[in-house]
């Protein structure tokens, strides 16, 4: 009998980023076709403490009690002779060294590879990226189908379905390879494109509340840390992406006032930034200097310079712009100028900003962009041209795509009046 | 002052994603703590599924129970309240409730 109250202690998310590591262990030990079962054992596993440790204490060690709990459960499943050989040939040869190989896969240095063979399996290039993305959402970072529907502003229905196709390919032999396998190193722009994908859902996507978005942004970077772990994957490529995802993700506490309307970065207020976050994208973006510049990396130093300048007014303009001379030279798009000529109106005026953005290169291709026409109505409002830039904001405002910007673009609006 | 033992009974976890577990589990530590902290939590288990029986002058021991799983007990509270009305009332806050689980209140005979 417990007399004592009972004390918690669980880290945020454990269980959601225990289900990842879990999973990641059992298609290790129950083999790629029982997916599905190993999900199952991953569930009953947290069925299973929720049921012991609600109403006793919490364990000290949480993570390593789950661990055995899923140890024991995949023993279990294996130990019945007839499912053995169908679940995992190679470990039906085992017969009594059975335990010490499962035991092996639930060692911390086993779960971080087998996440990443997972990781790198999900971005099969024949799997579209909103499939990759879904998968890496259930099975690495422990999400339910609820939850990744949520994500992306879909229905349970279609994410199911998108899962199902995704997991087909998984169950295909040779879908896990091994991380030395040159295959892993052809993926890995795939699985960075996936991870930023995932990040900008979080950063810049439609979804209203702000707590879903932070979190897909920190399990972005917690995936992107696991690369940077591994030798076989901690190249200039991932210290790029990891550097601008931490250096986005650091101001993110700042892009949305109380009423949820988004912040412009002039109105930010600095002092809510995180500030472990963007030296440890500094640090990131150091390792990554070391190769010759990509859009990445070159992005990931703009972020720097805002993220590390004191004020709005004391940022480095010029080596702003200088780097988005470099980036367009290399990803010549019509939001690289359209950046380019914001941070030049800030170097050399609002007349000189307009004059770019008035004949940019492509800027047909902005027709839906709702920041194109709110760059203009900034330029045209800081420059007195009331009229002109109310007639920017109100475009702006029909094409925004979600709450925090309409908020925004309607805020703008009544400035000009 | 009286004691009172809360029962539980079923309560469907497998249709919670891993946060929302979590979440779950964080909810019951509020809702003790809360009782612990007005020196009404006197002890709690949670108890296994299945177990033994002994029953009848034979003394026969049998495997079981085997209830349906919301009729199963898996676990139990003893508090104190002012009554069994307070006890009741302390009881609607518990998360069992939130997953299709109920809460017997049982007041302790005094001798």
């Amino acid at each position: 009998m417990s007399g004592a109250a009972p004390v918690r202690g669980v880290v945020e998310h454990l269980f959601r980023h225990e289900a990842g590591r879990l999973s990641a262990a059992l298609v290790r030990v129950l083999g790629p076709a029982n997916i599905d079962l190993a999900e199952d054992v991953v569930q009953e596993t947290l069925c299973h403490a929720l049921e012991t440790w609600k109403l006793g204490r919490v364990p000290d060690n949480p993570a390593a009690w789950l661990r055995a709990v899923a140890r024991n459960r995949a023993l279990d499943v294996l130990r019945r002779q007839k499912t053995r050989t169908r679940v995992a040939p190679e470990l039906a040869r085992l017969g009594e060294e059975l335990a010490p190989a499962v035991d092996a896969a639930f060692t911390e240095d086993a779960m971080r590879d087998e996440q990443l063979r997972m990781m790198f399996a999900c971005c099969d290039a024949r799997l579209q990226q909103p499939v990759q993305v879904a998968l890496i959402l259930k099975l690495l970072c422990g999400f339910g189908v609820g939850e990744v529907a949520q994500a992306f502003l879909a229905s349970p229905a279609a994410i199911e379905k998108r899962l199902a196709r995704g997991k087909a390919a998984l169950r295909r032999p040779g879908a896990l390879a091994d991380l030395a396998d040159p295959v892993v190193a052809r993926r890995l722009d795939a699985v960075l494109d996936a991870l930023y994908l995932l990040f900008n859902e979080g950063y810049h996507g439609a979804h209203p509340e702000l707590a879903v978005r932070a979190d897909l942004c920190a399990e972005a970077i917690r995936l992107g840390r696991l690369l940077a772990q591994n030798p076989a994957t901690a190249l200039p490529p991932t210290f790029a992406l990891l550097a601008l995802m931490c250096l986005h993700a650091a101001r993110l506490p700042g892009r949305l006032d109380a009423d949820g309307a988004l912040v412009p970065l002039e109105e930010q207020d600095r002092s809510t930034w995180d500030r472990a976050l963007a030296a440890e994208g500094a640090q990131w973006l150091s390792r990554a200097a070391s190769a010759p510049p990509t859009p990445l990396l070159l992005e990931a130093a703009i972020a720097a310079e805002h993220c590390f300048a004191p004020a709005f007014a004391r940022t480095d303009w010029a080596g702003i712009v200088a780097l988005y001379d470099a980036l367009y030279a290399h990803k010549p798009s019509p939001v690289v100028a359209l950046n380019r000529a914001i941070a030049l109106a800030q170097l050399e005026g609002p007349e000189r900003g307009l004059l770019e953005l008035q004949s940019l290169a492509g800027r047909e291709r902005l027709a839906r962009y709702p920041f194109y026409p709110a760059a203009l109505g900034d330029l045209h409002l800081r420059a007195g041209h009331h009229r002109e830039a109310a007639e920017q904001f109100q475009r702006a405002l029909r094409l925004a795509r979600s709450p925090a910007e309409r908020l925004h673009f309607q805020r703008k609006l009544e400035q000009t009046t | 002052m009286a004691d009172f033992l809360y029962v539980f009974r079923g309560g469907t976890y497998q249709q919670l994603s891993p946060e929302q577990m979590q979440k779950h589990m964080q909810a019951w530590g509020t809702w003790i703590g809360e009782l612990s902290k007005r020196g009404q939590f006197k002890a709690g288990d949670p108890l296994d599924p299945g177990g033994k029986q002994v029953k009848g002058k034979k003394k026969v021991v049998v495997d079981g129970p085997f209830a349906e799983a919301k009729d199963l007990v898996g676990g139990y509270l003893l508090v104190t309240a002012d009554s069994l009305d307070d006890a009741a009332e302390l009881a609607r806050g518990c998360p069992i409730l939130e997953v299709d689980g109920s809460v017997e209140v049982r007041p302790i005979r005094k001798m």
